[in-house]
């Protein structure tokens, strides 16, 4: 198939291009949630943003809900924002951060105002930004200004068989378009981790996945688990033919197909060397991983599944593809790709991997996926440690 | 080409995936082997659903269970060529 050299994206002031359009209202705390809910509610066109996090929190944790934060922000996706905090200085250094793109950004604070005021104060800037947005259009951009993450779940055998290895083939077919790439689910490459680490592609990128996932796995043995039973693989895996964490690592590690990572990135990182593939040190959780990935500013996500997730992101698309015909006949509201062809050798790889490409490029250029279709909005924070 | 029930990825794979919605004991089974597209057949022992792993050969307690051309654990019980590889009888070297 000849790949096709452009998509209709929206073009944001800093370069970058999104291949949605939202206005979203962003809580700082999980206090402020009800004042941007209700900003939401009033002004079409808006998404409220709520999550359970972002007080008392401290160190590389606080660190990493504002990367989250502000990443989200920033996120080409987004036209604009409004930030509300329950304080005014946490929200300043959000907003200071969103507004070096250039994108409208402003911020309100709950303190000594009340929700009610602050809600009316913010549903003007809201409905101004909402219409502002309105007029944007989707122009011609090149395949390079697509951000592509990835993360599996409700993984089985089919997963490592063939969805997968499907996402794989149009990394292997992308890549070489200057296409932005990131895998991460440190947890899932248990098993895997020596194969991964050569897939670095200088030595520091080895040395920094090493290091990445040997604190991870310090930190399981820290904590007790001595094992992850019931969690790596999960009961879903398990019913899905799918035995050990080592055989659900090389399953996962289909994904990146023959390429190559140049960087390892902290959770919710954004990228700065350049095209490729990129690994992001995530849980595996699967709207955890996502919502870091789209703070990091990728753009679109693909995500096979084997026994049926659902997952959703607010601001980030996620094509669900499957190559488990059950889970394609009885969840197909949630699939995006049936790739179940596969299987009975009616499809091969290849072809898997041109019928993704296109899909992919159908919901860069606007398409909902099943997800945004059923309402998933699945934005949830990583927490490293407990609050002070 | 002749129906696939069963398929592994790499020639030195101890066990195969099932690809039809299950086989059945005793059914004659056609397995086709991703990396050099060679076809094998084997005949099964137990029921064994969609997803889920036949044994290729015999494996004793502490073998190692390879796919992917990798190790993805150990033998705890032993199996017989044909049977079913799951949790029963496969664990983590890990953990």
């Amino acid at each position: 198939m000849e790949i096709p050299e452009s998509f209709l994206g929206y073009k944001r002031e800093n370069g970058r291009a999104g291949t949605r359009n939202h206005v979203i209202i962003l809580p700082v705390d999980d206090i402020s949630n009800a004042c941007a809910e209700a900003v939401a509610n009033n002004i079409k066109g808006t998404i409220a943003l709520p999550h359970s996090y972002g007080r008392l929190q401290f160190g590389a944790d606080l660190e990493l809900h504002f990367r989250t934060m502000i990443g989200t922000g920033k996120n080409p996706n987004v036209a604009a924002v409004i930030v509300i905090g329950i304080e005014p200085k946490w929200t300043k250094r959000i907003v200071d951060a969103i507004a070096t793109t250039g994108k409208p950004v402003e911020g309100f604070s709950i303190e000594g105002v009340g929700d009610i005021d602050t809600i009316a104060k913010v549903s003007k800037k809201a409905q101004e930004f909402s219409m502002w947005a309105s007029e944007k259009q989707r122009e011609e951009c090149p395949m390079s200004d697509l951000w592509i993450s990835v993360k599996c779940g409700e993984s089985d055998t089919t997963s490592g068989l063939a969805s997968n290895p499907t996402v794989g083939n149009l990394m292997d077919k992308l890549e070489p378009l200057g296409v932005h790439l990131c895998f991460g689910e440190t947890s899932e490459l248990t098993g895997a981790e020596t194969v991964c680490e050569k897939r670095g592609k200088t030595p520091e990128a080895q040395a920094k996945f090493k290091k990445t996932w040997n604190d991870y796995n310090d930190f399981i043995l820290k904590e007790a688990t001595d094992d992850l039973s019931e969690s790596q693989p999960t009961a879903g895996n398990i019913a899905g033919g799918l035995t050990t964490i080592e055989e659900k690592a090389f399953g996962n590690f289909q994904k990146i197909g023959g390429c190559q990572f140049i960087d390892v990135l902290e959770p919710a990182e954004e990228p700065t060397k350049g095209a490729g593939l990129y690994f992001m040190d995530t849980s595996s959780a699967a709207a955890e991983c996502v919502t870091l990935q789209a703070a990091g500013g990728f753009n679109i996500h693909l995500f096979p599944t084997g026994q049926g997730n659902i997952i959703g992101n607010p601001i980030e698309p996620v094509i669900k593809l499957t190559a488990n015909p059950l889970t394609a006949k009885t969840m197909s509201e949630h699939i995006d790709v049936d790739v179940s062809k596969i299987l009975s050798r009616e499809m091969n790889l290849s072809q898997a991997g041109d019928e993704l490409i296109k899909s992919t490029l159908r919901v860069a250029n606007g398409r909902l996926t099943c997800a945004e279709a059923l309402g998933h909005k699945e934005f949830v924070m990583t927490k490293l440690y407990r609050s002070a | 080409m002749s129906k696939t029930d069963i398929i592994i990825h790499d020639e030195k794979d101890n066990v195969g995936v099932v690809v039809i919605e299950k086989i059945t004991p005793e059914q004659d089974c056609s397995c086709w082997i991703m990396e050099n597209d060679k076809s094998v057949s084997i005949q099964s022992k137990d029921e064994i659903p969609l997803g889920h792993k036949i044994a290729m050969a015999d494996l004793n307690e502490g073998d190692t269970i390879l796919k992917y051309g990798h190790d993805i654990g150990k033998v705890v019980k032993n199996i017989k060529k044909g049977e079913h590889v799951h949790v029963h009888n496969v664990k983590t070297k890990k953990w």
